[in-house]
């Protein structure tokens, strides 16, 4: 098959950093200089709200505190989501080299990698490759360290206040924001929490310089992402791939050739129906991912998709707020009780003002983030919700 | 500091200082925002979301509670998407409510109730998920019922139990839709750290935590012609009272309160700030006297500091988290557990009533009382020495059942004998009270003189909120038989709320103070802020109740125990002296060490 979609090696291949090379470049440089290479790559972050990382570092640097702190979220934990994974076995050390240039420019001592508790098997060979990082950190005169710390297994404990809460070792629940994470993070002190593929694209735009990094991608969505494509795809797996693409192009990329709808996002993504595949940029100007791609052919029942998401939310909810809690187990039972016929039809309009008081109301992205999947399956497959 | 900025609410003008938040922008501007997890005493939650309003310019809603104001900021309480949102998340909560409100104790006074009838809520919008939910009702504790059917899961007891008072007797469980308030391994209250307290029966909204009632049970005592109906009156419910029969807080009833239980028709009407000047005599002797031992015989066996024993919240988390204290405990009962002993005694005795027919009812600003009273150990008169516990609550609702007219009943006077007191038991409501009528009385009994202070006002020692209050006293001049205290200088502390008597307690297991004395109060500003309070309890409430303490203190004629005539009756004729044989088999007590589980 004729490649449709640039594949792109930035993340994986190229350069393993093997002796820490860019990171002892990267050194001594002025922090300045790091945050403006930043901000000129363009990068967002790739756990999905894409917030633009040099703010986020910039932020933090500014905080007048002493004890600051750099977590990388490896909780990992959105369906369909398994790039992290990949990029902590395959290339630690650039994930560890960006944790250190975050420590550098905005001032921490102490770094934590909070890994998926499903990951646990992980945690002897990452241990191995932190030894080493500390003896060249040592070597580079450089005063950071990094500790893993486990999660256990509550999709919640990605949203990074609750994983603050967690680390903490509290209940995951997530905070009121603002104090946002950058003023008042891990034990209420300044912290820059960014995903694991968002500290690997800061060691390649050290690398390569912001100008080459922003040839990838598109306006709003520069560079290159990893996806985890999954589904009714005849080739599954990971892929680095240029951002910014239309989705009709990976479709045609990775479809099997009777795909009915791609579920962009994850759980918490959006559903694209065929129809609206070639109008669909992926990337921030259009449906966003932090790399979940799952692709559905045409004997898959959509309701059965909206209603296994549902169930993960009524689940994974951490329960606390209103809007969530009750909200996601009333769009389900909702659900259920039109297709049984319990409920007339016009009940899907009420479910869907319910989504939307659920986005404008939820505390966290993951009430905020239901109606994204909601609204898109029950608009684009309503028959299937109904007969 | 303190940075003033300029915020408009539904286009008023709002100057507010820098770090306030929206909901209190608000209240300054007289706008009402609805709230559920909301608490003046709790630190913000911001999980029930129903505070919602709109900020300039932004898509999302944001939660008056927790959004702090910021310079230009324009917030709109009262649009339709907020009014729309609104009802949605009262709607949500509803459908997880078992919304039986008729058969509810809280019915009429239930935040979740007036918000739903503020909203017009009809037919409901959503399923009915009680169905789904095993929800489970925890009827074993006598102080305490939890029904979780009716719990919204604002949390607002979660954050009583573990901020203001340490315990984490209740705590979150699970999460999603199995998300819960529950206990340790999920067993009944009675079985775990749970005080019975009742701050979190203060402070849940709904009917989910509320204190067991007796009130039938009071009644059916009252028509039973066989019985000889005695009630006492614990000193911070005269000043509470007046709350639960809509009058304004702040407001001494204690004539009105007298004349409703004699309509209400109990046989005698007594008081617990008789027990209370007792106590005092009871429990400043019992200090002069550790003192003594440890000072002049150099007992190594006595234990000081020693602590207060009036409040049973207090007691039973000493129980369970510093057991290895129980001997500082002063071994006086509470004032309500002396005057249980001695109706059905003294009283009885004088009276001359088969203590067989009496019963013995307290109305108390506490729910711990209940699992007081039902101590195996308060039995000393040969029966259960108090009967029946009601809250200033459960008061309230039987002055409203007898269809009573509070605010115009005339003041009338407690009954004789058990019936007289002094300021002194007055300010046993208070933090600090206790504490401060002890040194009235002790500082007499060793100098031969009143106190040093004006008016016989110990301000040092008047505890405040939120904090550990210490003082020193300088014993000048004793009497000869005293003289060992010469010099000394008494050191006292006084704590209020579980999360400072914690503290305490750790300071002097650290090491790190040097007390002879301590009050402890499990509520927050004492008796006043007690569990059977009054609800709403707030830091407003509580201050104004705070002051009408102490003006019914300066209005009392006697303002020292030891002065109280009926207590020197009572030595004379039954007791003996204080500490004596009689004492301790009706007035003193012993403590049962619990695990900390
Ligand atoms: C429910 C929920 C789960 C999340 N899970 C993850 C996760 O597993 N990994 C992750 O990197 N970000 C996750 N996030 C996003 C984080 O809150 C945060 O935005 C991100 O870690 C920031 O990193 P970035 O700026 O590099 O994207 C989650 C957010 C929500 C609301
Ligand atoms: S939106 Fe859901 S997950 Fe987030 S705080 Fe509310 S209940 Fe918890």
């Amino acid at each position: 098959m004729a490649e449709l979609v640039q594949r792109v090696d930035l993340i994986f291949g190229e350069y393993s950093d093997e002796k820490y090379k860019v990171l002892e470049e990267t050194l001594s440089r002025s922090n300045e200089d790091i945050i403006k290479d930043l901000l000129n790559s363009g990068l967002k972050g790739r756990g999905g709200a894409g917030f633009p990382t040099a703010m986020k570092w910039k932020y933090a640097a500014e905080q007048p505190v002493k004890e600051k702190y750099v977590v990388c979220n490896a909780d990992e934990g959105e369906p369909g989501t398994f790039k992290d994974r990949e990029i902590l076995s395959k290339v630690p050390r650039k994930v560890f080299s960006g944790m250190a240039i975050c420590a550098k420019v905005i001032g921490a001592k102490k770094g934590f990698i909070y890994l998926r508790g499903e990951y646990r098997f992980m945690l002897p060979a990452l241990q191995v490759e932190l030894k080493e990082f500390h003896v060249y950190a040592k070597k580079l005169k450089l005063d950071f360290t990094i500790e893993i710390k486990m999660g256990s297994g509550a999709y919640i404990c990605g949203e990074e206040s609750a994983l603050f809460e967690s680390m903490e070792g509290k209940r995951g629940e997530p905070r009121n924001k603002p104090p946002y994470p950058t003023v008042s993070g891990y034990l209420s002190k300044p912290t820059v929490i960014n995903n694991v593929e968002t500290f690997v694209n800061v060691v390649v735009i050290c690398r390569i310089g912001p100008v080459q990094y922003r040839k990838l991608g598109t306006q709003d969505s520069r560079g290159s992402k990893v996806f985890s494509v999954s589904g009714d795809t005849p080739k599954p797996g990971i892929y680095e791939l240029e951002l910014g693409m239309p989705l009709v192009r990976f479709v045609e990329e990775f479809g099997d050739g009777d795909t009915k709808a791609v579920q962009v996002g994850g759980a918490s993504g959006f559903c694209v129906p065929m129809k609206k595949f070639k109008d669909t940029i992926i990337g921030f100007e259009g449906v966003p991912t932090g790399g979940s791609m799952m692709i559905f052919n045409s004997s898959r029942s959509m309701y059965n998709v909206l209603h296994n998401y549902l169930g993960f939310f009524e689940e994974e909810s951490c329960g606390q707020c209103t809007p969530c809690r009750v909200g996601c187990q009333q769009l389900k039972k909702g659900i259920e009780a039109v297709k049984r016929g319990d409920k007339p039809v016009v009940y899907l309009d009420q479910l869907m003002k319910l989504s939307e008081t659920m986005k404008i109301t939820a505390k966290c992205g993951l009430g905020q983030s239901v109606a994204n999947s909601f609204s898109s399956i029950v608009n684009n497959f309503k028959e299937e919700m109904i007969y | 500091m303190a940075e003033k900025l300029k915020l408009q609410i539904d286009g008023i003008d709002v100057t507010v200082n820098n770090g306030t938040t929206i909901l209190d922008a608000a209240r300054k501007a007289n706008i009402h925002i609805p709230t559920l997890c909301y608490h003046e005493d709790l630190c913000v939650a911001g999980n029930c979301r129903v505070c919602v309003v709109e900020v300039g310019g932004s898509k999302a809603l944001v939660p008056a509670c927790a959004m702090p104001a910021s310079e230009g900021m324009q917030v709109r309480t009262n649009t339709g998407k907020v009014r729309l949102a609104r009802k949605h998340i009262v709607e949500l909560l509803l459908s997880e409510h078992n919304a039986d409100c008729t058969k509810c104790y809280k019915n009429g006074n239930c935040e979740l109730q007036y918000l739903a009838s503020e909203m017009l809520t009809g037919d409901p919008l959503y399923i009915d998920l009680v169905p789904e939910h095993n929800y489970t009702i925890d009827r074993f504790n006598s102080a305490i019922i939890k029904d979780d059917s009716k719990c919204i899961r604002c949390q607002r007891c979660v954050r009583t139990c573990e901020e203001l008072q340490s315990v984490s007797a209740l705590d979150v469980a699970y999460k999603g839709n199995k998300m819960k308030i529950s206990t340790f391994f999920e067993n009944p209250l009675f079985e775990v750290v749970c005080t019975n307290c009742g701050q979190c029966v203060l402070r849940c909204p709904t009917g989910a935590l509320i204190e067991r009632n007796y009130i039938d049970q009071v009644w059916d005592a009252i028509y039973n012609p066989n019985k000889h109906v005695v009630v006492q009156t614990a000193p911070a419910v005269r000043i509470a009272l007046g709350e639960s029969l809509g009058m304004a807080p702040g407001k001494i009833v204690t004539g009105k309160m007298v004349a409703a239980l004699k309509r209400l028709g109990f046989d005698a009407v007594l008081d617990t700030d008789f027990t209370a000047d007792l106590t005092i005599i009871e429990e400043g002797h019992e200090l002069l006297n550790r003192l003594k031992r440890v000072l002049v015989d150099k007992d190594p066996t006595v234990a000081l500091p020693m602590a207060t024993s009036c409040s049973p919240g207090w007691i039973k988390f000493i129980e369970h988290t510093f057991p290895e204290y129980l001997p500082n405990l002063s071994s006086c009962k509470s004032p309500q557990q002396m005057f249980g002993a001695l109706a059905k005694t003294y009283y009885a005795q004088k009276k001359g009533i088969d203590p067989k027919t009496i019963v013995s009812v307290s109305i108390m600003p506490c729910t711990a009382k209940k699992f007081e009273a039902d101590r195996p150990e308060m039995r000393s008169s040969g029966y259960k020495d108090v009967d029946f516990v009601l809250t200033t609550r459960e008061l309230g609702i039987m002055i409203r059942q007898a269809g009573l007219d509070f605010e115009s009943l005339p003041n009338e006077h407690f009954d004789s004998i058990m019936g007289e007191s002094t300021g002194a038991a007055v300010i046993f409501g208070s933090t600090g009270g206790v504490m401060e009528a002890a040194l009235r009385t002790a500082y007499e009994v060793v100098t031969g003189r009143p106190v040093p202070f004006e008016k016989l006002n110990i301000l040092p020692v008047r505890g405040t909120e939120g904090e550990v209050r210490e003082a020193s006293i300088k014993i000048e001049k004793t009497l000869p038989a005293w003289s060992f205290l010469e010099g000394v200088e008494l050191k006292c502390v006084v704590a209020n709320g579980l999360a400072h008597a914690k503290r305490v307690m750790q300071s002097v297991k650290d090491g790190t103070a040097n007390y002879h004395f301590i009050e402890i109060m499990a509520c927050p500003g004492g008796c006043l802020g007690g569990g059977g309070q009054p609800i709403p309890t707030n830091p407003e409430v509580r201050s104004k109740r705070k002051a009408a303490i102490y003006e019914e203190d300066m209005g009392m004629p006697i303002r020292k125990s030891h002065e109280n005539p009926e207590i020197a009756e009572i030595y004379k004729e039954f007791l003996g002296e204080p500490l004596g044989h009689k004492s301790h088999e009706l007035l003193h007590t012993h403590y049962t060490p619990r695990k900390r589980y």
